[in-house]
């Protein structure tokens, strides 16, 4: 187990150093820097702009002081030059240097404000995916081949085909415009999440509900199933306590990358009904070239994705005592 | 080459076994596959719509549409009707088409001469037709998809066959970096490499290389990993196969054994994860273009089509006809593929079922 964490670990730190530096060597090598516009800046303003963002160091030490944690600047520590003020900084100590294009924010700023609102939605959209995907799963492989199941299984396989934008296009039309039950865009109450959340979640509620009804016909044909059936065990019990857990399985591993999936897919999501989280920053700092945000966001959700896939491998072992860490 | 010794079996019984043996055919992939696909309705339906969409998008320019760029400034989309003469037509209306393009138009011009189909499925805000924009949208989304899936397939089945084929600790460490890549959102990174390669869109293109192959390459170099997974595990059970070592006991090659043996052995399950790739792809096509990332006009694709039916849903009036066909050709499409690719893997895919990769 010790060893498992270990490894995990290593390996997470090899990636996030290679994701931040292949980044950032890409970042500097675009031409012209970001601030380069149609419109030319006084140079001295802009000697002023590179000196506020040290685009003026040589490319080591400006890699070095976004990696951290040794703060390079003139704040940081005595013996290499600076006031002793402020002697941490960089990625390794959290802090992801200014924006380039919101000039009065951190990045850690923005991501303060954005994140809790996209990990609102994603939990809405991965709870709700769970929950439909889980019980139409279980409910659909109680009459293999019945019309449920075949109903079912055609929404399924929609589910997965569909692009989430093409959902949510219809669900503005018939929920906002056509019924006017629910609002169409923005934040701020939790009616504000119920479509973003549903279009969100419905590809991988599809996908759960495939993987739940595969996962439960497999458990059901299992001897020990029949078992517990000949000793007259009453169906409800031999569902939940000697089928679901093995059903189960699956989903659990199939959950790290759903909530992968839901991070990523919240780009598109966030931009349809106007939600201001991480993603919508995202895809606006790409548009804008704002290196430094679209970075930040990157490292952060590399961080949540790895750390979520751990967390869904731990869980794993728990659930099947079978499976050891050390292979994984 | 039939033995002359009769192995004591007695008259006729090795003549018997023999012929018996001689009748049994293996079965290639595809005609497996083909078979699995001629014995369900619903795949046979799928292959249908998908060869129709693939003849249309491949001989657009032949069939009696108007132009899906030249604009006629209007000031609202025009709703569907089924009759009435279209406009006349002329080859000014059609732009950077490569030669193969302007020949099919040429033939156009002369089989249909200068009628167009009316706007059957209504036209746009900027007065194009919107028929003639998925058709020649599908050109795009197809060409995108089967281009990055081909990347995807070179670089998955080389690196899952050569760690497969050498095993032990090699395999080890190649697939721990592809679980490492597994975890990693990849979606991030290729918006952000797209984001700083159009920085250098006009070196790349003194190089040849338009911004389209880099959104190819890049979006191939994601999904490799699922195919390297699967080949990589092909391999592994086929490499202490028997015609692999004599193969390797005649001195083959690293190269030809992996080519000529190993590889054409795990077809049927490539077979199967290319169907899975390519819708996959689409979908990723499409939510880049959505981004604004990836097609750009004049050029159209089915994402950009999405993207523009998401703006043009607004509490006022909706015009119904921009969101509802590119969703219906795109869903229809994509749900197609899914169907045929999932059919395949029940069928083809030994491990399917056990693992749900």
């Amino acid at each position: 187990m010790r060893r498992f964490l270990l490894r995990r670990t290593l390996w997470f730190a090899l990636t996030l150093w290679a994701v931040i530096t292949v980044s950032f060597f890409l970042m500097r090598s675009v031409r012209g820097g970001p601030f380069s516009s149609e419109r030319s800046l006084h140079p001295a303003v802009e000697a002023n702009l590179e000196a506020r963002y040290h685009l003026d160091w040589p490319l080591w030490k400006q890699y070095l002081h976004y990696l951290g944690p040794l703060n390079l600047d003139e704040q940081g520590a005595t013996w290499l030059g600076g006031s002793g003020e402020d002697l941490w900084g960089g990625v390794l100590t959290g802090e992801l240097g200014p924006s380039f294009k919101y000039r009065d924010f951190t990045v850690n700023e923005i991501i303060a404000q954005s994140l809790p609102i996209s990990l609102a939605l994603g939990s809405v959209a991965l709870l709700w995916a769970v929950l439909v995907g889980g019980s139409t799963g279980i409910l659909s492989s109680l009459r293999p081949g019945g019309r449920l199941d075949l109903g079912l299984r055609l929404f399924a396989t929609a589910g997965v085909a569909l692009p989430n934008f093409v959902i949510a296009g219809a669900l503005i039309l018939l929920f906002g415009f056509q019924l006017e039950l629910l609002p169409v865009a923005g934040w701020g109450s939790f009616s504000h999440l119920v479509l973003p959340g549903i279009a969100l979640g419905a590809p991988f509620a599809a996908y759960i509900s495939r993987l739940t009804r595969t996962g439960m016909l497999e458990a059901l044909a299992q001897d020990h199933v029949r078992t517990a059936r000949a000793k007259g065990l009453p169906e409800h019990l031999v569902l939940s306590r000697h089928t679901l857990r093995g059903a189960l399985l699956p989903v659990v591993s199939y959950l790290g990358p759903a909530a992968a999936g839901i991070l990523t897919g919240s780009l598109v999501i966030e931009r349809i009904f106007a939600i201001p989280g991480t993603g919508s920053h995202f895809v606006n700092s790409a548009l804008n070239r704002d290196y430094t945000l679209s970075m930040g966001v990157t490292i952060l959700y590399t961080t949540l994705v790895y750390g979520l896939n751990f967390l869904v491998d731990l869980t794993y072992t728990l659930l099947d005592p079978r499976i050891r860490l050390e292979e994984a | 080459m039939r033995p002359s010794w009769d192995f004591g079996l007695g008259p006729g019984r090795l003549e018997a076994l023999w012929n018996e043996s001689a009748e049994v055919r293996g079965e290639s992939p595809g005609q497996l596959a083909w078979k699995h696909v001629k014995a369900s309705r619903a795949m046979r339906a799928c292959l249908l719509l998908l060869a129709l969409v693939g003849l249309t998008s491949l001989f657009a320019p032949l069939l009696p549409l108007p132009s899906p760029m030249a604009l006629a400034l209007e000031t609202e989309p025009r709703p569907p009707r089924l009759f009435g003469s279209g406009q006349a037509w002329s080859a000014a209306d059609y732009w950077e088409l490569n030669p193969l393009d302007e020949k099919l138009l040429a033939l156009r011009a002369k089989l249909f001469g200068e009628w167009q189909t009316p706007a059957w499925m209504g036209t746009d805000a900027k007065g194009r037709d919107m028929l003639a924009r998925i058709v020649w949208g599908s050109r795009t989304s197809i060409l995108v998809a089967l281009a990055a899936t081909l990347c995807s397939l070179l670089v998955g089945v080389s690196y899952g066959a050569t760690a497969g084929y050498f095993g032990g600790r090699v395999d080890n460490w190649m697939m721990r970096v592809v679980d490492v890549l597994y975890s990693i959102p990849f979606i991030f990174l290729v918006i952000f490499l797209i984001s700083v390669l159009n920085e250098y869109r006009s070196e790349l293109s003194r190089l040849g290389v338009g911004p389209m192959t880099v959104f190819y390459v890049v979006i191939g170099l994601v999904y490799w990993l699922t195919m390297a997974r699967v080949v990589r595990g092909q391999v592994l059970a086929l490499r202490e196969s028997e015609f692999i070592q004599a193969a390797r006991a005649q001195g083959a090659s690293f190269a030809r054994i992996l080519g000529v043996h190993l590889i054409p052995n795990t077809l049927s399950v490539v077979i199967v994860y290319l169907t899975l790739t390519v819708p996959s792809v689409m979908l990723f096509e499409a939510f880049l273009s959505f981004l604004g990332l990836g097609v750009a006009p004049p050029k159209v694709s089915w994402g950009l089509l999405a993207a523009e039916s998401i703006e043009a849903i607004n509490p006022i009036h909706t015009f119904w006809w921009l969101v509802v066909w590119p969703a219906a050709a795109m869903g229809s499409t994509l749900l197609a593929l899914n169907v045929l690719g999932d059919g395949l893997r029940d069928a083809l895919d030994p491990r399917h079922g056990k693992s749900n990769r």
